[in-house]
């Protein structure tokens, strides 16, 4: 990449694939099960977290050196509730459907541990272009394994994507209902995203032996 | 210049002038937004209680259109003739009884008190409607809506909202194809008020049935199911004195 150096590529492209930090790392779990019973639901709160973690990178690294480490936590805690609240208020003023689309996300924003195991492990120790990118990388591969167990228990489950029905009508049997196939109810409760979390984390590892820790 | 962070006298001014910032920041925030967003939600109260008397932007197969917020204003007062706010039995005449907020109400209600209960008469097609606000709790957070009903006591429309249900289950309360199944529906069962029940039994998936105060569950939503029912019961009892003598006229 000419845009950047292949170190810092690798700050976007690492947490994507091999240091994954839902299926590698195991963090936000949470907000993987509790939000991912719709695509679209999934892809707003992965554009919510690329967001506040681009940002709360940046602001984490700029004060890394006068942050007192007996309270860093606290610190990171509120930088991380207050970019949200800021967030908030803006989209409820000027983007007022969209702000009530986001408000259950709010919380899941802040309690998100990998926002802040980013700012502990890297913006706390690096500079602000680096951090910014290690935020947006993070952000991203926690984005997509959020799309992708979005998409496939909107699929199962309703039968839809983005709320727009693509395997026919369920209840006029037409499409790939006419032949006998329904919809899986399984899959749009919480365990359902754990099973396809783990399918994932089966199928990285089985392409990458590299990647399973020794017994 | 090395700042020597680990002294207790550092940390406490670091805390304090951290402090200072954000919450003079936020302050700064809220207040200069406070405006717009009064705005947007009294827009929003607009929009509800009319699309619960069913006037709104939809066509057959849309999802949720509402009555555009440039306009929300104007067909309130044109179609909403009345706001009352029923007090201890009486009626009472107040054009502002939409701001009302009926959980405080509710709890008054609860603990004996008096309660300020927001009630709007309408009018479409030349037909009185009643909408009555609503306030329940789901699974998560709090519900509320609207509710319209003729002097039948039979439902003209619903509205539901919810704060924190979750997406793709509880959070489709506020869908077309769970309100709209309400319509038609009755809140009386023979001399009774016996309310509408989410059922998951009723075994009528579009329902047909508009005669057995049962709407269908949505799958994976049965505690938000249940809290819809719950709130509609509660409204009941709330509004019954106020309904009695809409029905005796």
């Amino acid at each position: 990449m000419a845009l950047l150096s292949k170190k810092d590529a690798n700050l976007i492209l690492d947490p994507l694939a091999d240091n994954n930090p839902i299926t590698i790392q195991v963090l936000g779990i949470c907000s993987a099960l509790a939000i991912t019973a719709e695509l679209k639901a999934s892809l707003v709160m992965a554009i919510s977290v690329i967001f506040v973690m681009g940002i709360g990178n940046i602001v984490i690294s700029l004060l890394r050196n006068v942050i007192p480490s007996k309270i860093r936590i606290i610190a990171q805690l509120i930088v991380v509730a207050t970019l949200v609240i800021v967030v908030d208020q803006v989209l409820k003023a000027f983007a007022y459907e969209l702000s009530k689309t986001l408000s259950v996300f709010v919380g899941l924003i802040i309690t998100n541990c990998i926002i802040m195991g980013r700012f502990e492990a890297f913006a706390l120790g690096n500079g602000v272009w680096r951090s910014f990118l290690d935020g947006i990388g993070n952000a991203l591969g926690y984005g997509v394994i959020l799309v992708i167990i979005g998409f496939f228990r909107e699929l199962l489950g309703s039968g839809t994507l983005f709320g727009i029905p693509v395997l026919g009508d369920p209840i006029a049997k037409t499409g790939l209902y006419s032949i006998g196939y329904e919809n899986n109810g399984f899959m749009i409760i919480p365990p359902a995203a754990l099973i396809v979390v783990g399918i994932i984390i089966w199928v990285q590892r089985s392409r990458n032996k590299a990647l399973i820790e020794e017994a | 210049m090395a700042l020597n962070t680990d002294k207790n006298s550092y940390t406490v001014l670091f805390a304090v002038i951290m402090v200072a910032v954000v919450g003079s920041l936020l302050a700064f925030l809220a207040s200069s937004l406070s405006g717009k967003i009064k705005e947007n939600e009294r827009f929003e109260r607009q929009q509800n209680i009319l699309y619960a008397m069913g006037i709104n932007e939809n066509t057959p197969d849309s999802g949720v259109n509402f009555i555009p917020t440039d306009v929300v204003e104007q067909r309130f007062t044109e179609k909403v003739k009345h706001q009352y706010v029923w007090v201890n039995g009486e009626i009472q005449e107040d054009d502002q009884a939409f701001l009302i907020d009926v959980k405080k109400q509710l709890a008054a209600l609860k603990e004996g008190g008096d309660a300020r209960l927001p009630i709007f008469v309408g009018e479409k097609e030349g037909e009185e409607l009643y909408v009555l606000p609503m306030y329940g709790k789901g699974l998560w957070d709090a519900i509320w809506g609207f509710m319209s009903v003729d002097k039948d006591m039979v439902v003209q429309g619903v509205y539901f909202d919810h704060k924190g249900e979750t997406a793709g289950l509880g959070a489709n309360i506020k869908l077309r194809f769970f309100m709209d199944d309400f319509i038609g529906e009755s809140l009386m069962e023979g001399k009774s008020y016996s309310g509408i029940e989410v059922s998951k039994t009723n075994n009528d998936p579009v329902n047909n049935d508009k005669e057995d105060n049962e709407v269908d569950a949505i799958a994976g939503a049965t505690i938000t199911g249940n809290g819809v029912s719950a709130m509609i019961k509660e409204t009941l009892k709330a509004y019954r004195p106020y309904l009695e003598t809409i029905r005796n006229n």
